[in-house]
């Protein structure tokens, strides 16, 4: 279920403007890749381009290849409907869809199927509710409302609800932008354990600001900084977590991570 | 209200006066924002009691159903009118202008939206802005000398291929003058309102929803349909109302076009029928004093009408507010 990302010389642009420049990289399946760097310097538009989330933006375009499992998926013949069905994402802010209830949340994903002549019934329908929003630590808290607007919840809870719906479809690869930003310390925790848990079946790799957050949840840690004042950014270095922590090879990682600057 | 505003001037951590004049203009504007609430319920209040009132001396003259009767002769003796035939036109006419006009122009406002690229979106944006503010007059004209002549074939055609269904059917073998013109030209006519109003809404769409839909692989059309109808249905059914009203009233663009006719006819593309709106402007100058008041009778129909329209219209909008992404 889980595939491999190698990522090779990618110039990501926003219109004309290079935002990050030469980025190259592999993540392992059902593995935590954790991206840490300062604002501003490209984390979330190398994401974004995993599952070409990135050209949602008019006039956004990148060059070179990412490879899923071998496959580029910005080959001329690829949709990137079917890259973004394989490979989930979950936002820094929680956007469940506020119209419709908990249980239509969970299987907003699994609608979109029925396009291609999958039919599910109700109680396989309920099968996958039940699953993923146990997946997503979530099942014990809503199992009596699953008829309420999603959008009554917490923001732990939303996010959690972001969460199983991005598994109900069972992607090969979960993205996740800062997932933790916009809650409190307590569901920001249940995020964390939710993340160890998923690591077992999803490839992941997650954004984030809290470094002591990417020493928790990831094995592999690549640093993102910007080339220098009005450059692009770049990945500076990426390896596993512990070393990158410690002795990093690099000084302006080492300088980021002891708190120096960033 | 006035013994904190004291209070607050001695209390120092907020800076001398400043708090008080904002107290003084929310009181003004509070003021102001009531009044102008209450102005327009009053309006409305006086609008229906003046509608009532003056419609009173016909309603009692005629001497037949005011509902049912097809004829308008509320100056003879004993009155005959009844306002049939203008519901049915006015309905109808209305109903085909919907019928047209909400798919186009929210079609046009989804294209503007999400598919078109910039500066051709802006520019179709002007357009359909622009297109708002014409008049109806030029509407009108417009559909009597332009859009009449052209649209024969279309109503041949209708009647050649859709005649089994028996409104498109046309016996008389006469295709203009019509309902169905009539309704074509107020569809043109409140395509740019349904359009721009719709557009402002979709525009509205938070993008986290929208991402988080094409996040899930949806493509265009479903994110649309996921992120973007359900988030924007208020704001849909408001621009359908406004449309709604302004073709249920339009007078000049119908009037130009029919030829008025007091019948019930349910095959449109055939000459005949009549409006509410057109039949006061057309009957208004010749009519006596109960002829007057029967056109005015005609007119508080109408405005329950609408009134009933816009009261439906905020019952469906209200109906799911949980899940209205309000919270
Ligand atoms: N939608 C956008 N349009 C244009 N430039 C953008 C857009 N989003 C981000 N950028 C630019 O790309 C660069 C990287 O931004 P981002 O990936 O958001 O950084 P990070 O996630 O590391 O804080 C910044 O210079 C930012 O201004
Ligand atoms: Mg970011």
């Amino acid at each position: 279920m889980a595939k491999r990302i190698d990522v090779s010389d990618l110039d990501i642009y926003y219109s004309k403007f290079l935002a990050v420049e030469g980025v190259t990289f592999s993540v392992e399946p059902r593995t935590v890749t954790a991206f840490i760097g300062p604002s501003g310097c490209g984390k979330s538009t190398v994401l974004r381009t995993l599952n070409r989330m990135h050209e949602v933006i008019p006039g956004a375009y990148v060059n070179g290849k990412v490879l899923l499992d071998g496959e580029n998926i910005y080959d001329a013949d690829v949709d990137p409907v079917n890259v973004r069905r394989t490979i989930g994402m979950v936002f820094q802010r929680p956007n469940p869809f506020p119209t419709m209830s908990i249980y239509e949340n969970v299987i907003a994903g699994l609608k979109l199927e029925r396009t291609k002549g999958v039919k599910r019934d109700k109680a396989s329908m309920d099968a996958v509710v039940e699953k993923s929003l146990r997946g997503a630590n979530l099942w014990e808290e809503v199992k009596d409302r699953l008829n309420r607007p999603g959008s009554g919840l917490s923001g732990g809870q939303q996010q959690r609800l972001c969460i199983a719906r991005a598994i109900a479809v069972e992607p090969q690869v979960l993205l996740m932008d800062e997932p933790c930003s916009a809650l409190d310390p307590i569901s920001t925790l249940a995020i964390e354990d939710l993340i160890e848990d998923l690591k077992e079946r999803y490839t992941i790799v997650i954004v984030t600001h809290n470094m002591q957050q990417a020493a928790r949840v990831s094995s592999t840690t690549a640093f993102f900084n910007l080339a220098g004042i009005g450059q692009p950014g770049r990945m500076v270095e990426m390896g596993p977590t512990a070393k990158i922590f410690s002795t990093p090879t690099e000084k302006a990682t080492e300088d980021y991570v002891s708190g120096r600057f960033g | 209200m006035s013994n904190t505003a004291t209070e607050n001037e001695h209390d120092p951590l907020i800076p001398h006066g400043h708090k008080q004049t904002g107290r003084v203009g929310d009181r003004v504007f509070r003021g102001f924002a009531s009044g102008a609430g209450i102005f327009v319920l009053v309006i409305m209040g006086a609008i229906g009691a003046f509608l009532v009132w003056k419609s009173i001396p016909s309603l009692q003259a005629d001497s037949t159903n005011f509902f049912t009767t097809t004829e308008w002769f509320p100056d003879d003796n004993p009155a005959v009118f009844g306002i049939a035939a203008l519901l049915f036109g006015t309905v109808i006419s209305a109903a085909i202008a919907m019928v047209l006009a909400l798919p186009v122009g929210i079609g046009i406002a989804l294209f503007i939206a999400f598919y078109a690229p910039r500066p051709v979106a802006s520019t179709l944006a002007f357009i359909t802005d622009l297109l708002a503010a014409v008049p109806s007059i030029i509407f009108g004209l417009w559909g009597l000398a332009v859009l009449m002549p052209n649209m024969q074939g279309t109503a041949q055609w209708l009647n050649d291929y859709l005649g089994w269904i028996p409104i498109f059917s046309n016996s008389l073998g006469i295709y203009s003058k019509s309902l169905f013109i009539a309704g074509v030209v107020l569809a043109i006519m409140v395509l740019p309102t349904v359009s721009a109003v719709t557009r402002e809404v979709f525009i509205q769409v938070p993008s986290a929803h929208i991402e988080g839909a094409l996040a899930l692989g949806a493509t265009r059309w479903e994110m649309v349909r996921m992120a973007v109808f359900p988030f924007a249905r208020p704001g849909m059914i408001s621009a359908a109302m406004l449309g709604l009203g302004r073709a249920l009233g339009e007078t000049i663009a119908v009037a130009l076009i029919l030829s008025a006719a007091f019948t019930i006819n349910w095959h449109i593309t055939e000459p005949g029928g009549n409006s509410f709106a057109a039949n006061i402007a057309l009957k208004w100058n010749e009519a006596g004093p109960i002829g007057l008041s029967a056109l005015i009778a005609s007119g508080l129909v109408l405005f329950l009408i609408t009134l009933a329209v816009n009261m439906l219209a905020r019952w469906i909008v209200s109906r799911r507010k949980d899940f209205s992404g309000a919270n």
